[in-house]
């Protein structure tokens, strides 16, 4: 039981960030009706905001230590971030704190690239064929990711959580277990609930503001929302920078649960589109809903006791379930009427 | 007319001059096809394949760095390096047989048929007569097939999988890196002088050649010494979120945890492991431990302060202090301002080992290297004194157990060294069972 209730808690991070990205691609393609292979990438990005906010924090000033050497026997350099150099201890908890504070950076930075991903380029796609969009939007991931192999090398970069948030949770005591038998790190449940808040604000703003509306209307009916004089593709264009900006947060906040590195957002970009395609292309409670699912299916399938009767198969589970979503409901789980039929 | 008479002496000048016209070809083929890229100019060209894009592009750049080096030091430029201190002194810096040092580069992306194709161009467009290289078994045993077949010589890089000498040997490939039998052997005494007899270790194994084979190692010594084996988990190569890996090992009743994992795979298991509070979690009456049986700097860096307390083991560090690695250590930090990593030191060493041996045969011919590197003992290099085991070509020589420093004074000191595990106890016999299945077969000189 403990290693049911185990998996089942370890499959929310995985699939808040699946939720997170699909919620981002379904915006987009709900609204703008392009398939985006480029959204891993604005993940990537996400979570390369917290390693430049990090650095921003690190700028130092240098004084060499001559009672200590480096590696070749030379004086030792020693840095003292400006921050602390400032405002004391203070400057060091801004530090210990860098991954929070990155959100500050990432949302400026995520609608800056959205915007300049969707106005540059992705916009002369927009009456083009789904392949076309397919192959430009993977060019665009692969180039985004070489630049950020260019400028932060190829090896993860280690982003720590801050110290009062990186221990484990014993969340078994709290539910009769005895303990040590369901621990949880503490990073990973503040994903979580940082992952229902966003997703939450996204369906609300979408569900009870004018401008929510107005694009709900602009995604069910384009044509008759231009009719009224509404400037929808300004709107629309909006949701693309708020698209980004959801999962440039989920890239922010996971890198202290997986260090930074250049090809982060490929690895998430095939499952996630598993988990729209399951969810339902254009559902955004679809692809909410499929991102948790999925997220503790995968969990479920990678204990022992499953992989002993069928091995292998926490590497297949997610395109297992979407052939048979595929095949029994081809909307997947909330599609919406006419999307991709 | 008698000038015009055939005479004897004039038949048998004219005999000569036809027959040496008519050979001629024949000479001048066979000595151009006496082995494949046989150097005709003044120079030499050695392949350097190592992974400049993927996951691995850092370390291979790194290796870059230090092949680079040896080819100055080779070629007389530079302060020498360990030319100064390595045993054998026929490297004199005026390049290999008196041919100025070449090179080319490959780009093996950390895929056997990516790194087989840029071999195979450095090879044929190139005219390489060594290649050397790799970052992953699977490369390095794909390229060795390469270069057997090419008519070659092939000297391994980073390659820790037994099956690179063992099941995969080949005749034309040496390695000098370490492999996870040593690593077994090495760690064996100090994980049951820390951790004692009694105890349960999970696996968690990167799903290839290397993984299978350092499970096996780990797997033979630490039950060995009396651990149990609770369970051994594949994980897929490259995997990024490893938690649902990681929580079956806290209801397992496993207290050491065991990560066959290298690279990315292993910065980011290590990582979680330590998040979910693995480490020093009490079990069995036990605190549970980490074990990570390789250890990479680079890769250490990426894991951060998660790395500390945490024994692995090494093929070589640059904080050693003998004079081959004091004089290695200060050459690459000047130039290039960092330590080198042990995947610079191997490859540093394997380009001076092959220049060495052709010197020393007098020969480019990849079979007269073969003869010169077979059972050649040499010292000076960094890694005590080392046999270059005939029977195998595998490296015997002593390695490293590391753990990861509490207090590292900088980005570079993140290791420590525990114990230099003498060649004696690091090697093993050439009949180990790990290893058979493999036959070196004849040289391959190539055309």
């Amino acid at each position: 039981m403990d290693a049911i209730l185990l998996q089942i808690v370890n499959g929310l991070d995985k699939g808040s960030a699946y939720a997170m990205i699909a919620l981002g691609l379904t915006l987009i393609f709900g609204t703008l009706g392009v398939v985006n292979f480029a959204h891993g990438a604005l993940f990537m990005v996400g979570a390369f905001c917290a390693v430049v906010m990090d650095r921003i924090l690190r700028l130092s000033t240098v004084s060499v230590d001559p009672t200590r050497t480096d590696f070749l026997g030379n004086p030792l350099k020693v840095e003292t971030p400006y921050v602390q150099t400032w405002f004391g201890d203070f400057g060091a908890t801004l530090i210990n704190y860098s991954v929070p504070l990155s959100i500050l950076l990432a949302i400026p930075v995520m609608i800056v690239v959205g915007l300049a991903m969707e106005r540059g380029l992705i916009k002369h796609f927009y009456k083009r064929p789904h392949a076309d969009q397919i192959l430009v939007t993977f060019g665009l991931a692969i180039v985004m990711q070489e630049i950020i192999k260019a400028i932060f090398g190829a090896n993860p970069i280690p982003q720590p959580a801050p110290d009062a948030l990186r221990g484990a949770l014993d969340i078994g005591l709290w539910l009769g277990f005895e303990a040590n038998q369901v621990i949880y790190p503490i990073w990973r449940f503040v994903y979580f609930i940082f992952a229902v808040v966003l997703i939450g604000g996204v369906i609300l703003l979408l569900n009870y503001t004018t401008f929510g509306m107005v694009v709900r209307a602009g995604m069910a009916d384009r044509e008759t929302v231009g009719l009224l004089g509404i400037d929808i593709d300004k709107r629309f264009t909006a949701m693309f920078g708020l698209a980004a900006i959801v999962t440039g947060l989920a890239g922010v906040m996971y890198a202290p649960i997986v260090s930074p590195d250049y090809h982060m957002g490929m690895d998430f970009l095939v499952l996630c589109f598993v988990v729209v395609v399951v969810g339902g292309m254009g559902s955004i409670p679809g692809a909410v809903a499929a991102g948790f699912v999925l997220g503790i299916l995968q969990s479920f399938s990678a204990m022992n006791e499953v992989k002993a009767i069928i091995p292998g198969i926490d590497q297949i589970i997610i395109y297992l379930v979407a052939v048979v979503i595929l095949l029994t409901r081809p909307r997947g789980l909330m599609g919406r009427k006419g999307v991709m039929e | 007319m008698s000038g015009n008479k055939l005479n004897r002496r004039g038949l048998l000048k004219s005999g000569a001059v036809l027959g040496a016209g008519l050979a001629m070809p024949t000479i001048f083929t066979s000595s151009a096809r006496a082995f494949t890229n046989e150097p005709t100019g003044s120079n030499v060209v050695l392949g350097f394949n190592v992974p400049q894009t993927g996951a691995y592009a850092d370390e291979g750049a790194d290796q870059l760095r230090a092949y680079q080096l040896a080819v100055e030091h080779l070629n007389g430029e530079g302060d020498g390096g360990m030319l100064n201190t390595f045993t054998s002194k026929v490297l004199d810096g005026t390049g290999i047989l008196g041919k100025r040092v070449d090179y080319v580069t490959g780009d093996t992306q950390t895929k056997s048929d990516a790194a087989r194709a840029s071999a195979q161009s450095m090879i044929q467009k190139d005219g390489a007569v060594m290649i050397s290289g790799g970052s992953s078994s699977g490369v390095a045993i794909a390229v060795q097939g390469l270069c057997q077949e090419a008519g070659v010589i092939f000297m391994a890089g980073l390659t820790h999988s037994n099956d690179t000498t063992g099941k995969d040997r080949k005749r034309n490939g040496f390695r000098h890196f370490f492999n996870t039998e040593m690593s077994g052997r090495s760690m064996a005494p100090i994980l049951e002088a820390n951790y004692g007899t009694d105890r349960k270790a999970y696996h968690l194994t990167a799903d290839y050649t290397w993984g299978w084979s350092q499970e096996g190692s780990m797997k033979t010594y630490t039950e060995a010494m009396g651990w149990e084996t609770v369970a051994a988990v594949r994980t897929p190569l490259g995997a990024t979120d490893y938690s649902q890996y990681l929580t079956p090992v806290l209801n397992s009743g496993a207290d050491v945890l065991i990560l066959n994992h290298y690279g990315r795979d292993m910065v980011n298991s290590l990582t979680q492991a330590v998040q979910f509070g693995m480490r020093g979690r009490e079990v069995n009456g036990k605190p549970l431990e980490i074990v990570v049986p390789l250890y990479s700097e680079l890769m250490a860096q990426g894991a951060g302060e998660n790395v500390r307390g945490i024994f692995g083991s090494a093929n070589w560090d640059w904080k050693l202090q003998d004079d081959g690695t004091k004089a290695f250590v200060k050459s690459f930090g000047e130039k290039y301002g960092t330590p080198p990593s042990q995947a610079a030191h191997t490859g540093y060493v394997q380009a001076l080992l092959y220049a060495d041996a052709v010197q020393r045969a007098g020969s480019f011919n990849p079979c007269a290297v073969v003869e010169a590197l077979e059972g050649y003992e040499f010292d000076g290099l960094g890694d005590g004194p080392t046999l270059y085991r005939a029977e195998d070509h595998q490296c015997i020589k002593q390695c490293l157990v590391v753990r990861g420093k509490e207090n590292p004074t900088d980005q570079y000191d993140l290791l420590e060294i525990v114990e230099i595990v003498p060649a004696e106890r690091a090697g093993y016999p050439v009949d180990h069972p790990d290893f058979q299945g493999g036959d070196l077969g004849a040289c391959n000189p190539g055309a």
